[in-house]
């Protein structure tokens, strides 16, 4: 039921038609200026990078167990059950730990603004939703990038490897990074090339601090009745003294 | 001298409020980008790695010694119980402050509070933050009380005290181990030095080391400014549990080193590699190298030094956690602008001005504690403190 984008770089001919449907359907400003700059910004989602005749997009990776939403403190984004992570602006404060925590270092900050807000890819969630793909996914000329089930998706990405008699990297990034991510891509050039580690964590990431986070209520409890008993302990003989207004050793 | 000197400070106190307000203006109504160097591959800087990690911390002081006087019953610290109590809350007050200034829509600050999300380190800071500020309020509110005389206040803030200490000791203990906490998520961007799972037990074995090396601290400022200090033992008191707890720390921060085989990485060199042996050096080697000499440690500017030297080290621990330790995979250096600066030691200054006037116009060092400390014998005739010692076995 999953949705992904599988993103090829070898059927890439670096056309940035991506960038400009990527920039339209969100109402963004697109002009030869934004199309040239090769970092993701506040008002740039998806890039498309060029090193030698080689191409790579970026984009957000929508992960399967996104960090962005386990970290918001009050969970302004949001895991669609068809794939796309969704960010309601309306909840954030602009704590920017999502920034800070993103293993792809994807959402970015409106710095210029007096009222800023996050800005990521997300996936055309509300295209997902009406069973469109996604408007990268429609405007490639190539195929490159592809929409469809992840599964299906993870399974042709196989194929291409196993027939592509060495011509791609035997890796496809997104299966198992982070635990998995929605978008997966396929290289004929190390990932790192572009700047994708490949040392990330297998795991995903949230687990590292719910693992602590779960403990919390133990640790209250505990605390609560240690710190009372040895309050108890300490102070109680001067208490009972007091109370009954003789000194504690002759009841000893 | 002493006109001069006061007017010295209050020309300063001048100077950083003009060019902390201009800051703010900028802030406020220019933005973060405008006011700060932070960016998108660095969203975090003085602000967060100083004013709030750093603040948190040196607040320390206030659960520890409400802990030890209150819950364990060690009541000749009891004259340093006030001023902690109120450095904990300036600290977080100021904290409150600087949060304000760093997050991007400071108004709606208060939504964690009605938008859970259970599952973020941040959401448990934003509780504790809450949560503790409105304790220590009312563990301070006694003084208040007390300088009023609002009896009846003074008699519930007295029934409900030991509860609000077990309460404030529980959020303590959060919130310290909570900001190591919020570094768990990040296993691929901060370097080796800083980066393990026991971050939350280090900053909360931190947290007490620098509760007892600011009190010294403390202690040592207002016998210089206010002319009021405590008995020598009782600082000599604080100076064996700091050793004792800077010992703990260490083996453990070496153990974790130790285990996650993190020291080979010293053989790299590289400027983490610096900034890991001077916060080694400040926050562990040298506090203990001093405080194991008696000499030392029985005096109070030995103690004083210790105290100094160890509080600079934890500042910079917390600062290679929360700035220099994601410097390399962030990919580039953070510097703060001079707004940056200039809002922090205005934020300071503040705390320093509201501390100095809390201290002149409130029962903060005089009263009954100060008494207590200097009149000991007085006290060991008085007829409940005759029942308390023949209570000792």
């Amino acid at each position: 039921m999953s949705k992904s984008i599988l993103y090829d770089a070898t059927l890439c001919i670096g056309c940035k038609a991506c960038e400009g449907a990527c920039a339209e359907h969100h109402g963004l400003p697109y002009n030869d200026a934004i199309a040239a700059e090769t970092k993701q910004s506040d008002h740039k989602y998806t890039v498309v990078l060029t090193k030698d005749d080689k191409f790579m997009r970026r984009l957000c990776m929508n992960c399967q167990d996104p960090t962005c939403a386990s970290v918001c403190p009050v969970g302004a984004f949001r895991k669609n059950a068809l794939g796309p992570v969704t960010y309601d602006g309306s909840k954030c404060i602009g704590c920017r730990y999502c920034l800070q925590a993103c293993p792809f270092s994807v959402p970015k900050y409106e710095w210029s603004k007096t009222w800023p807000l996050v800005r990521k890819c997300d996936m055309c969630a509300d295209r997902v939703t009406n069973g469109q793909p996604t408007s990268c996914a429609e405007i490639c000329p190539t195929g490159a990038t592809k929409f469809g089930e992840r599964d299906d998706l993870i399974a042709e990405a196989k194929d291409r490897i196993a027939k592509g008699e060495g011509k791609y990297v035997n890796h496809i990034y997104g299966v198992e990074e982070v635990g998995g991510t929605s978008v997966l891509l396929l290289s004929s050039v190390p990932f790192e090339t572009f700047g994708y580690k490949t040392d990330i964590s297998k795991e995903a990431l949230p687990m590292y601090t719910s693992r602590v986070l779960e403990k919390l209520p133990d640790v209250v409890l505990l605390a609560v009745v240690s710190l009372g008993g040895i309050w108890w302990l300490r102070n109680r003989k001067e208490e009972v003294a007091a109370a009954e207004g003789h000194a504690v050793p002759n009841k000893a | 001298m002493a006109k001069v000197k006061i007017t010295f400070w209050r020309v300063i106190l001048a100077i950083l409020m003009v060019a902390g307000a201009y800051a703010t203006y900028i802030r406020f109504f220019k933005g973060l980008g405008a006011s700060t160097n932070l960016s998108d591959a660095f969203p975090w800087g003085l602000w967060i790695g100083f004013d709030v990690m750093c603040g948190v911390m040196l607040a320390a002081g206030g659960f520890t010694l409400t802990a030890a006087v209150y819950l364990f019953n060690l009541k000749k610290f009891k004259p340093i119980v006030r001023p902690t109590v109120l450095t904990a809350f300036m600290g977080y007050l100021l904290v409150c402050v600087g949060l304000f200034f760093d997050v991007g829509r400071g108004l709606v600050l208060w939504h964690p509070l009605v938008m859970w999300n259970p599952r973020s380190v941040m959401f448990e800071v934003a509780w504790c933050v809450t949560l503790y500020t409105t304790v220590l309020s009312l563990e301070f509110a006694g003084v208040l009380f007390e300088r009023f005389k609002l009896d009846a206040a003074l008699r519930v803030q007295k029934a409900i005290i030991i509860p609000l200490v077990i309460l404030g000791v529980v959020l303590s203990t959060l919130h310290q181990s909570s900001l190591g906490s919020l570094y768990l998520i990040l296993p691929n961007k901060l370097h080796p030095f800083w980066y393990t799972p026991i971050l939350p037990v280090l900053f909360f074995l931190s947290a007490i080391c620098v509760g007892l090396a600011m009190t010294i601290f403390e202690s040592s400022m207002s016998a210089k400014h206010f002319g009021k200090q405590l008995e020598l033992p009782l600082i000599q008191g604080l100076g064996r549990t700091l050793l004792v707890m800077l010992s703990i720390f260490t083996v453990v921060r070496f153990e974790d080193l130790f285990h996650r085989d993190a020291l080979r990485l010293l053989s790299h060199g590289g400027w983490e590699t610096g900034l890991f042996i001077v916060e080694i050096l400040m926050a562990c080697i040298i506090p203990i190298g001093l405080l194991l000499i008696p000499k030392v440690r029985e005096n109070p500017k030995g103690l004083y030094l210790a105290a100094v030297i160890c509080l600079l080290g934890f500042v910079t621990n917390r600062l290679n956690v929360a700035v220099t330790g994601l410097e390399s995979s962030a990919g580039q250096h953070y510097f703060p602008k001079w707004s940056e600066i200039a809002v922090t030691l205005a934020i300071i200054a503040a705390g320093f001005w509201i501390f100095a006037l809390a201290v002149k116009y409130l029962p903060i060092f005089s009263h009954e504690p100060i008494r207590a400390a200097k009149a000991q014998e007085e006290e060991l005739i008085a007829p409940r403190e005759v029942e308390l010692w023949n209570a000792q076995p």
